[in-house]
């Protein structure tokens, strides 16, 4: 266990993890070039940087995923070549990634368990990690009940057990990256204070995000990437948000939203009493009831899973639901053939869904098939009944691709092959370029670098003062803060309470989003 | 390099192939397959007989598809072999189409009617036959009773159970003949477990002789017979070694004797009709070591009796297929 | 970025697979004692080597080309048809039903009427599976299966029954009349002066064939139907959120893969056989799963593939011919490998492939 090696740690003070001159191409990308960083032992590294930076593919590198054209890998000061992530385990890394790598129906016991098995016999090894497990989650504040299957937890959850798939195979060294993008701001807290405790016993931790807050918060050293190389190494406590952000992106760059007063007209969308049950008889909406004006940007802040994705979807006219919708008071067709996002988009109701590579996009289609998804019906984009106007499209999308700055900007690329910035910039160019009275966003900036977190946020701004009815739903409260006009926290599938956003403050909104009730708060 | 050896030694061995076209005679078996435990190894030990017999070459076919029983048939008019057996009325078809293709190649099919100048048409009297193991059926049986198991229901079968019939009636005007077919499909030529099912019903009704005309269905029928107990008679080609002491006879039906004469022409096999019966030994039952015993003097008095008559005219053994009906129940 | 050029990927890799495959059946010639250069050589010459040989070639290839199509047509659906070989089987009866209606005059009258018997039996039969699926979630795999066999016993029922044909033993109906005999190669050539074998059983459903290719490629890249069937094929979420009606979407697929099935009997049943006999699908359906997946169900492959398929079938039968030794089972194993190797194991070369591409990409760069 991790007892042993923390006695066997050496004395002097060679750094954890030293790289040296590290260089990967992939074809004609340079994805990392000439790279060369030191962690000291015992310490948080955070590494930030834009998507497309070269972090991922320099963790890749660590973890053994991919091998580096040039350059040495030292670990605890001894030269250790890393293969495969078997190399990797063996010199005692562990990586947490951001898409979890669970198996989804077996327990937690099992998954911890899952390739770090003793022998041919499930029991033995079960036993063993069921006493290992008690005994981490004690030391780390790693709670998690070890049978539990995990599809049933929360995201939260599921990344603590990935955590302690790590440590179980006596890591020293944890790699997580972008962490926190699916988790709630108390969420996070908690994983810092787990991060922390681990610091305490020893273990070095490289955390990879593009939030700067978490990095001023969380870490003792930052490095920042770009273009594939590292720009600069410093001591946290020595450099500021705005300066990390400047070194990211090259420039200077405006970290709050810049807009005027919202002018709010008259209510566009009403929603009354929405209910909706999932198939597994979980009432997911308890009786959901707000209104969205012209002219104005309402969030929907709350910890993810407490019912805005469904809230979402059945707005959009992908899930069927009960209550009332109305749009101009025209009420809408909420369950039956005629609630689908066919007929909403007919109505002018306009979704950039939470999810773009599951929902928004066709990550296998090329660019141009993506910006008519959804509206494949629309004339402008046919050529008698049943044909496709490829051509026009393809113009339609190249214009919109250069307006909304979309790079690379080839019509022709595949949806995978965009960075997450563009791949939002494709779905938002799609929806907010139809020009439409309602604009649903779920998630905008989830996982989007810095520099198009402010051009995105400046394309919603404008809609709004084209005077159009936005319905954000984000679980970053900072994004709420900036950007909306009013917000409304949900939890459990109810409306806690409304505020004006200029008239709150995170910790109000974060007593909402933990179940108590407006008026209390 | 030896590399391009073996590539042109290759070549020119395949255009020496190709020149090496002559008359030597060929046999196409059906989609069964050549071992098929029946018709197409029956006729398969024909052909071996005559290459024993002669020393002479000949080729053979076994068809994966339904298309490459035309392309077979062309093939080998083709290349000259003469004639070209086909075992099996499934090729008529076929062979109606290529037969004028091919005015000097001569054609011979087993089973079936092909009306063309240049094809021989085999065909068997197996009414006879049946109407022999059908005489011995009804000397055999103590209860009475007596079964017959088909395998698919078509004409050509009708034709072994009407003549089967006929027989057991004429020597015991009261015995009962419970026929029974297993199925409307080819699969019923193979279907061992169904054969075995059918037998034993039988069985259960009181019949102690069932005769198999069924294919490979029949080999079920056989082993439940010798399970019970009671006597069997197989078909087609001599299946009294398959369970000694149970398998009373067997109708012989000689397909090989067919193959072996049409080799044994060769280019002169004369177009027509060719009927094989009883008179000129085509059709045949057996006795050997394995049924000596049970095939008593009796029964084989009234069977050699019933085959002198049918060779003499003195008995006619009615042809289902003549009029697509049976005289008798 | 894409790890290697477009030609390496559709040409490179099938190829390189095509090699192993031909090695591995190589040592399996050898291990019977036969020559394998000279097998190879008399599957190449023996399906390409004369007209009657390239014409049994795309007649094969023909019926290959139908039953791709249909099953990539519902792979871009992501639903997997296995029921080409009953739906083409059904489709026979749509075929003969048509043909026996009327004592047809021309064959050019005969046909379109004969591809919509055709499509509209074979588009049946794939159509309960495909409701199934859609409104009950029956797996279509098990459902397409399960329709085979009843398709097969359907057959069975109706040739033994009151479609058969009273003057053969055979399960068959009676000839089509003469007027509904599609022309062969030989038939369409020899007024030209051009001598075609007079065997092939080539006929122009493989024009038939050529034009469902482009047919389908213009579907799926062209129509609006065909971009609603890939989005909904590369994500059944997110066709939802656009709007895409997944009933409609599985059953309109399943049927036009019915229909291209179903096509097959034009070629067989109409072109070569003159009447409807029971097995005359032979396994060409399940041969259209290795086809759509040797021609990354893209048309253009299918074409392709079909060709190889046309050649391994032909190709088998020489080898047959030519060489006693090897038995109709052994042709079997032979084809069965390159199946095999093209189809499944196509991974083992593709990415190995890959590396060296980046690799080389590396070394330039």
């Amino acid at each position: 266990m991790t007892g042993e090696k923390q006695q066997g740690r050496q004395e002097t003070a060679a750094p954890a993890i030293e790289l040296k001159g590290i260089s990967k191409a992939f074809g004609p990308v340079q994805a990392n070039r000439d790279i060369s960083l030191s962690v000291a032992k015992g310490t948080i590294h955070g590494i930030v940087g834009e998507n497309g930076a070269g972090k991922s593919t320099l963790m890749s590198i660590l973890y053994g995923f991919y091998k580096a054209d040039a350059g040495e890998i030292y670990i605890n000061g001894q030269r250790t070549p890393i293969p495969d992530s078997q190399a990797a385990i063996a010199a005692g890394i562990g990586m947490v990634f951001q898409h979890f790598k669970l198996v989804e129906n077996f327990t937690v016991l099992e998954n911890v368990v899952l390739g770090a098995e003793d022998g041919a016999l499930l029991r033995p090894s079960l036993a063993k990690a069921r006493k290992t497990l008690v005994q981490l989650a004690h030391e780390y504040e790693l709670e998690v009940d070890p049978d539990a299957v995990i599809e049933e937890l929360s995201v939260g959850h599921q990344q603590r057990v990935e955590i302690l798939k790590a440590l179980y195979r006596s890591a020293d060294i944890l790699i997580l990256d972008e962490p926190t993008g699916v988790l709630t701001p108390s969420e996070a807290d908690h994983l810092f204070r787990i991060l922390k405790n681990l610091r305490a016993q020893g273990k070095t931790i490289i955390l990879i995000t593009h939030k700067l807050r978490e990095i001023m918060e969380a870490t003792d050293t930052v490095s920042v990437m770009r273009q594939g190389q590292m720009t600069a190494t410093m001591k946290t406590r020595d450099t500021s948000p705005q300066k990390l952000a400047e070194l990211m992106v090259g420039r200077k760059v405006l970290l709050r939203v810049d807009k005027k007063p919202a002018k709010p007209g008259k209510p566009v969308l009403r929603v009354e009493n929405l209910r909706l049950t999932d198939s597994a008889g979980v009432e997911r909406l308890k009786g959901i009831s707000f209104e969205v004006r012209a002219g104005e940007i309402l969030g929907i802040a709350g910890v993810a899973g407490n019912g805005q994705s469904e809230l979402l979807d059945v707005l959009g006219g992908i899930s069927p639901a009960e209550g009332r919708i109305t749009l101009h008071d025209r009420p809408l067709p909420l369950a039956g053939r005629h609630a689908n996002g066919q007929a909403r988009r007919s109505d002018g109701i306009a979704h950039v869904p939470e999810d773009r590579q599951r929902l928004g996009l066709i990550m296998d289609f090329m660019a141009w098939e993506n910006m008519c998804f959804g509206y494949h019906n629309d004339p402008k984009y046919n050529k008698g009944p049943l044909m496709m106007d490829n051509p026009a499209i393809l113009d339609d999308t190249a214009e919109k691709m250069q307006r909304f700055d979309i790079r690379p900007p080839n019509p022709r690329l595949r949806a995978e092959s965009f960075s997450g910035g563009n791949q939002q910039k494709l779905v938002l160019a799609r929806e907010i370029e139809r020009n439409p009275e309602v604009l649903l966003v779920g998630q905008p900036t989830r996982g989007v670098d810095i520099g198009a977190i402010e051009f995105i946020h400046q394309q919603i701004v404008a809609l709004r003062d084209a005077g159009k009815a936005i319905l954000l739903v984000s679980v970053e409260l900072e994004e709420i803060l900036s950007l909306t006009d009013r917000v409304a926290v949900m939890f459990d599938g109810r409306i806690m309470g409304e505020r004006i956003t200029s008239e709150t403050d995170e910790k109000e909104l974060g007593l909402m989003m933990a179940g108590v009730s407006g008026e209390a708060a | 390099m030896s590399f391009t050896k073996v590539i042109l030694g290759t070549v020119s061995a395949l255009a020496m192939t190709a020149v090496a076209a002559i008359a030597d005679p060929a046999i196409i078996y059906d989609l069964g397959g050549k071992f098929d435990k029946s018709f197409n190894e029956a006729a398969s030990n024909g052909a071996a007989k005559w290459a024993k017999e002669t020393g002479g070459k000949f080729r053979e076919i076994e068809l994966t598809s339904e298309a490459q029983r035309e392309q077979a048939l062309r093939r080998l008019a083709e290349n000259g072999n003469n004639p070209v057996v086909m075992t099996g009325f499934a090729f008529a078809s076929a062979l109606d189409k290529v037969a004028p293709d091919y005015p000097d190649t001569k054609f011979v099919i087993i089973d079936m009617v092909v009306n063309q100048p240049n094809v021989s048409s085999v065909v068997f009297k197996e009414h006879e036959g049946s109407y022999l193991v059908g005489v011995a059926a009804a000397k055999a049986s103590k209860t009475g009773t007596v079964g017959f198991i088909g395998g698919m229901d078509i004409p050509l079968i009708r034709k072994f159970a009407c003549g089967y019939v006929q027989g057991v009636k004429a020597t015991n005007p009261n015995a009962k003949v419970i026929q029974n077919m297993t199925g409307t499909t080819p699969a019923a030529w193979n279907d061992p477990v169904k054969g075995g099912e059918l037998a034993k019903a039988q069985i259960s009704q009181g019949a102690d002789v069932i005769y198999a005309a069924a294919g490979g269905t029949g080999v079920g029928v056989l082993q439940a017979a010798a399970d019970a107990g009671i006597y069997s008679i197989g078909v087609d080609s001599n299946q009294n070694y398959l369970h000694p002491g149970s398998v009373l006879t067997s109708m012989m039906k000689r397909v090989d004797v067919a193959v072996y004469k049409a080799f044994k022409a060769g280019a002169d096999v004369k177009p027509g009709i060719q009927v094989l019966g009883l008179a000129n030994g085509g059709i045949d039952y057996a006795l050997d070591e394995n049924n000596a015993k049970i095939f008593t003097a009796d029964i084989k008095a009234a069977v050699d009796a019933a085959k002198a008559d049918i060779i003499a005219g003195k008995i006619k053994v009615h042809d289902y297929m003549s009029d697509n009906s049976c005289p008798v129940e | 970025m894409d790890k290697m050029p477009r030609w390496a990927d559709v040409f490179l890799v099938p190829f390189i697979n095509l090699i192993l495959a031909f090695v591995v059946s190589g040592l399996v010639v050898l291990a019977i004692g036969e020559n394998p250069f000279k097998a190879i050589w008399i599957m190449i010459s023996g399906s390409l080597g004369s007209t009657s040989g390239i014409g049994y070639t795309l007649y094969y290839a023909t019926n290959y080309m139908f039953t791709g199509l249909a099953v990539a047509v519902a792979f871009h659906a992501r639903l997997f048809n296995i029921g080409g070989e009953g739906q083409a089987a059904v489709a026979g009866i749509g075929t003969a039903l048509v043909l026996l209606a009327f004592d047809w005059p021309y064959w050019w009258l005969a046909m379109p009427f004969a591809i919509i018997g055709a499509a509209v039996f074979g588009a049946a039969w794939a159509f309960i599976p495909a409701y199934l699926q859609a409104k009950r979630g029956s797996h279509i795999v098990i459902t397409t299966i399960m329709f085979n066999f009843i398709g097969a016993a359907l057959m069975g029922f109706l040739l033994n029954g009151i479609l058969k044909n009273p003057d053969t033993q055979n399960a068959e109906t009676v000839a089509f009349p003469k007027g509904a005999h599609l022309p062969t190669v030989h038939e369409v050539l020899s007024p030209l002066g051009i001598n075609f074998a007079k065997s092939a059983p080539l006929n122009v459903s493989f024009l038939l064939a050529l034009a469902c290719a482009v047919g389908v490629w213009f579907l799926l890249w062209r129509t609006r139907l065909g971009y609603q069937i890939r989005a909904f094929g590369q994500s059944e979420t997110a066709a939802r959120y656009a709007g895409i009606d997944a009933v409609k979407i599985t059953v309109i697929t399943m049927l036009i893969s019915g229909a291209l099935a179903g096509m097959l009997s034009i070629n067989v049943v109409m072109g070569e056989q003159g009447r409807l006999i029971k097995e005359f699908v032979e396994g060409a359906g399940f041969v259209g799963i290795a086809v759509a997946l040797m021609g990354r169900s893209h048309p253009f492959g299918i074409v392709l593939a079909s060709l190889l398929f046309g050649m391994l079938t032909q190709g088998g039968f020489e080898l047959m011919w030519d060489m006693p030794a090897i038995s109709r089972e052994m042709v079997l194993v032979i084809q069965a490998l390159i199946i095999l190797f093209t189809g499944a194991l196509d991974n083992m070369v593709r990415d190995p492939v890959e590396r060296l591409f980046l690799r080389m990409r590396k070394r330039k760069g």
